[in-house]
């Protein structure tokens, strides 16, 4: 098989959705042929094969954006709506969660809502402090969606398909970052489950908890101690809510010690709700508290050394395991 | 007038005029049944727009979409959702709409094509748009109307919806029901334009302002909307004015209305000169009475089988979440 993207990734899970279903159609700003197939190139060669209105190019209206995928996916369809990047969810955070996440529930089950949310975001490109949240938090304490973020393009592929088949509304959150991956491609039909993680690296010690970029930065962690004979479980949750339960708690029980790992800021974050519930759980199994890491709660600042050092860093995520594990 | 009165025709001025007073009926029904203590929930009257929304609906096919408000009583009766469903959801049993997971707030009941009653002030707008995007995407030949209140008209979405719906010329009716009043401020108090429809030519879509009042006004202006969007000629903003003529709420104090407004909207009370129309056109007073005795038996039976209806079971606050759930 032939290595690809995830920008690639991405496209060609909504390429083939698209001709699958023709209830698939895809909205957002940029999004069309005439403005280059989106800012991250996502829906690049899409009008051309399924025509202006299943890519539709919309005004910079995100309310309208998201309120149309719901209307359109109360009729039956299912709209990808893309908001450029995930701050922007605040100007349409009522179309969200009081309609796309609460429709099916306040209907008693009428009116499922299957729209599929793509946004991106990331920190480390220089964006400041409007353009580079991970806002997932926000949505996995709402009822009623799935959030969902690749860390790699074979997961991206399959998730993105998994993601317009499901009959409820996802949050895709895409990181910037992670768009240039390169990584064998799964093949067309590909599709990896909502709500099931992935244990990227086995391990005996600790569990390293976490999804998106920082997966990146786990494995590069475990990778070094594992020369230092620390053996590091990292997992992909995949699906950040609602998340894969038993995949998490299976491994705490294993390594009896736990850290969970985002780069959105710690506090309130999810690590805070995986933590508890591990620790809910899995006291008996614990060996000590868990940890949370998660980027530095303010802004995420301009300079590149301040962005930088917002991070979540490798050389923390090191100091927290080897503090767990009683070798620091 | 009387001239396209004519033109209307007398069996959809029956149908209109049965629809107004289902929705008239209903509303009173709520009130006693509030007044009496016999129920307590939120209920949005809707005395003075009866015959906007009902003229609204039988301008529609069965299968045309709807979105409405929580003043949404009179799209949801007179576009025709069965009444025991429709009162088993307001008093939150589970033969309701929603199973009583709802609410009056929030009655849908795609059957009869309410697909969503939004209990968010221009939140309906939006995603009228995307029915109607769907309806252009498959071409199923369908409009939607979405309706919402004057107050609706200085939220964001509602601009960002109205510049949208005409880009893409989608098959949508914009029906804002001027009552005069956003919740608990006056239109001057919160409003500077001289009208609402005026608005729509800053989108470059049509727009109209009708007398809600008067069914020679409102039934043409919503057949001759509704005509345009299936004929894929793009949306119309149909303003009817109207007055609401209770508060905000049921139990909500409007003593803030002046006298002068009080006695305004009594004048233009659409019952009435409704009526008149009917009579004009040689139907009885009989037949009229006979007609509104129909509803309000249809009423009380439903209410009755309403309160007698179980309440949902506990475990249905775990269902519905996702499809995993359902």
């Amino acid at each position: 098989m032939a290595q690809i993207t995830m920008t690639q990734a991405l496209n060609l899970a909504i390429d083939e959705a698209m001709a699958d279903d023709p209830g698939v159609f895809c909205l957002g700003e940029d999004v069309a042929a005439k403005q280059g197939g989106g800012v991250f190139k996502i829906t690049s060669g899409l009008t051309e094969k399924y025509g202006a209105n299943r890519i539709r190019a919309t005004p910079i209206s995100e309310t309208a954006i998201i309120g149309a995928a719901v209307g359109a996916a109360l009729a039956g369809q299912r709209p990808i709506a893309e908001i450029m990047l995930m701050n922007f969810v605040g100007v349409c955070m009522d179309q969200i969660v009081n309609h796309a996440a609460k429709l099916r529930f306040m209907s008693g089950g009428q009116t499922p809502c299957p729209i599929v949310i793509r946004t991106t975001t990331g920190v480390g490109v220089g964006f400041g402090g409007q353009h580079s949240d991970m806002l997932e938090a926000w949505f996995a304490h709402v009822a009623g969606i799935h959030v969902v973020t690749p860390s790699n393009p074979a997961d991206a592929r399959g998730l993105m398909r998994a993601s317009i088949d499901a009959n409820d509304p996802v949050i895709f959150i895409e990181n910037i970052l992670c768009y240039g991956l390169k990584a064998e491609d799964p093949g067309p039909g590909y599709r990896v489950p909502l709500g099931k993680a992935a244990i990227a690296r086995e391990g005996t010690d600790i569990s390293l908890i976490t999804y998106g970029r920082t997966v990146l930065d786990a494995l590069e962690v475990a990778a070094e101690l594992a020369k230092e004979g620390i053996s590091v479980e990292v997992i992909d949750l995949r699906t950040i809510a609602p998340y894969d339960e038993a995949t998490v708690l299976a491994s705490v029980r294993k390594t009896g010690r736990a850290i969970t790992l985002h780069e959105a800021v710690r506090p309130f974050g999810t690590g805070a709700e995986l933590a508890a519930n591990i620790q809910e759980k899995c006291w008996d199994n614990l060996k000590g508290p868990v940890r949370r890491i998660g980027g530095t709660f303010s802004a995420v600042p301009f300079a590149s050394h301040l962005e930088q050092a917002w991070i979540p860093q490798k050389s923390d995520i090191v100091a927290q395991i080897k503090a767990s594990v009683g070798k620091l | 007038m009387a001239q396209i009165a004519k033109e209307i025709g007398r069996d959809k001025l029956l149908d209109i005029y049965t629809r107004t007073m289902k929705v008239n009926r209903t509303d009173e029904k709520f009130r006693a049944l509030l007044m009496g203590g016999k129920v307590a929930v939120m209920y949005y009257c809707v005395r003075g727009q009866e015959l906007v929304s009902a003229a609204a609906m039988a301008a529609l096919e069965q299968d045309d979409y709807v979105v409405c408000t929580y003043r949404g009583q009179g799209e949801q009766t007179a576009k025709g959702i069965p009444m025991e469903k429709w009162w088993g959801e307001c008093l939150g049993k589970a033969t309701g709409t929603c199973k009583g997971k709802g609410g009056t707030m929030h009655i849908t009941d795609p059957e009869t094509g309410i697909m969503v009653t939004t209990g968010v002030v221009g939140s309906g707008l939006p995603i009228a748009n995307g029915l109607a995007m769907a309806s252009q995407n498959n071409g199923d030949g369908r409009v939607t109307v979405v309706s919402f209140g004057d107050g609706a008209a200085n939220i964001g979405g509602f601009h960002e919806a109205m510049n949208m719906a005409q880009l893409y010329k989608l098959p949508v009716i914009f029906l804002c029901q001027n009552n005069r009043y956003g919740e608990h401020t006056a239109y001057a108090d919160h409003t500077d334009s001289r009208n609402i429809a005026s608005r729509a030519e800053g989108y470059g879509m049509k727009g109209v302002t009708v007398d809600g009042n008067d069914v020679n006004q409102i039934y043409p202006a919503m057949v001759e909307a509704v005509a345009r969007a299936r004929a894929g000629e793009g949306p119309t903003l149909v303003e009817a004015m109207c007055y609401r003529m209770m508060g905000h709420f049921f139990g909500a104090d409007f003593s803030y209305m002046p006298p002068e407004h009080i006695a305004e909207m009594k004048a233009e009370d659409p019952l009435p000169k409704l009526r008149q129309v009917m009579l004009d056109h040689q139907f009885t007073e009989e037949e009229l009475d006979a007609i509104v005795a129909d509803i309000n038996a249809q009423i009380d039976a439903a209410v009755e089988h309403a309160l007698a209806a179980p309440l949902p079971d506990t475990d249905e606050i775990y269902k519905d979440v996702l499809e995993e759930t359902a």
